[in-house]
């Protein structure tokens, strides 16, 4: 296995929460964040894995590098197989929760990226790609 | 598995969290807490957040809830220690505690709580 391989982390419980975390502090470590980046990475892989268990409860985040005009970054993406997102710009709105968060896992998770986007279909899933640059 | 501490100093709890908070860890947070400070008929509860690497906004709505509890038992809640970075991510996350009073340490938690009970006197 190579240093740049990706790695995948399943997720379907409130325990993968802490195998996500885990695996994105290791990531985010090996490429050598500033500490404030890499509590910024950690908290929104959790947000974001967290998502997954409330509304999906099935899906996957895969960890790999990313390179853009000679920087290097981490880029996480979630994946699932779960409802999809009917108003993706409402739920990309402060405050606003269909379940029992604050509402600020899209849109907080989003303005601890340098990099965000989301994809979801209703009855097919949602994909969400988040990147940091290593500054 | 991580779990919290609570210990009482001169009738202030002083709860400190695990490095990293699980679930289960943070549904027994107020049960645990509730029951020792009405055990101990606590004043003020400091909620030591030292060891928390990250307060995602599932821990930040959780510490928000275990302050509203303490309020409604009659004690004044603290959060002390956090980490700069820690601050730095929960404000961009958008998060709010509530309102509740903040020190940097255990340390001066308990040196504001003293000044308070001193002017009230």
């Amino acid at each position: 296995m190579t240093e740049h391989a990706p790695l995948t982390v399943r997720i379907d419980d409130e325990a993968s929460l802490s195998a996500v975390r885990r695996a994105v502090d290791e990531a985010g470590r090996s490429l050598g964040f500033g500490l404030v980046d890499q509590t910024k990475l950690m908290t929104a892989a959790s947000e974001l894995a967290r998502n997954i268990v409330l509304y999906a409860r099935d899906g996957r985040v895969t960890i790999d590098h990313a390179h853009a005009a000679g920087r290097r970054g981490l880029r996480l993406t979630f994946e699932d197989g779960g409802p999809g997102i009917p108003n993706l710009e409402r739920a990309m709105q402060d405050g606003y929760s269909t379940g029992q968060g604050m509402g600020l896992g899209l849109p907080g998770a989003k303005r601890l990226a340098h990099e965000f986007s989301i994809d979801s279909e209703p009855g097919v899933g949602t994909r969400v790609v988040y990147v940091l640059w290593r500054r | 598995m991580a779990d919290v501490h609570i210990i009482s100093i001169d009738g202030v709890l002083v709860v400190t969290l695990p490095a990293v908070s699980d679930d289960r860890m943070a549904e027994r947070l107020v049960e645990q807490v509730g029951e020792r400070l009405v055990e101990l008929a606590a004043r003020a509860v400091l909620i030591d957040v030292t060891n928390a690497r990250i307060i995602d906004s599932f821990m930040g709505r959780v510490l928000a809830g275990l302050a509203g509890a303490i309020r409604l038992l009659g004690a004044e809640p603290v959060m002390v220690g956090m980490r700069p970075e820690v601050a730095i991510t929960m404000v961009e996350l958008g998060m709010d505690l509530g309102g509740v009073a903040t020190a940097l340490s255990i340390e001066h938690g308990l040196a504001g709580l003293r000044a308070r009970a001193g002017r009230r006197m």
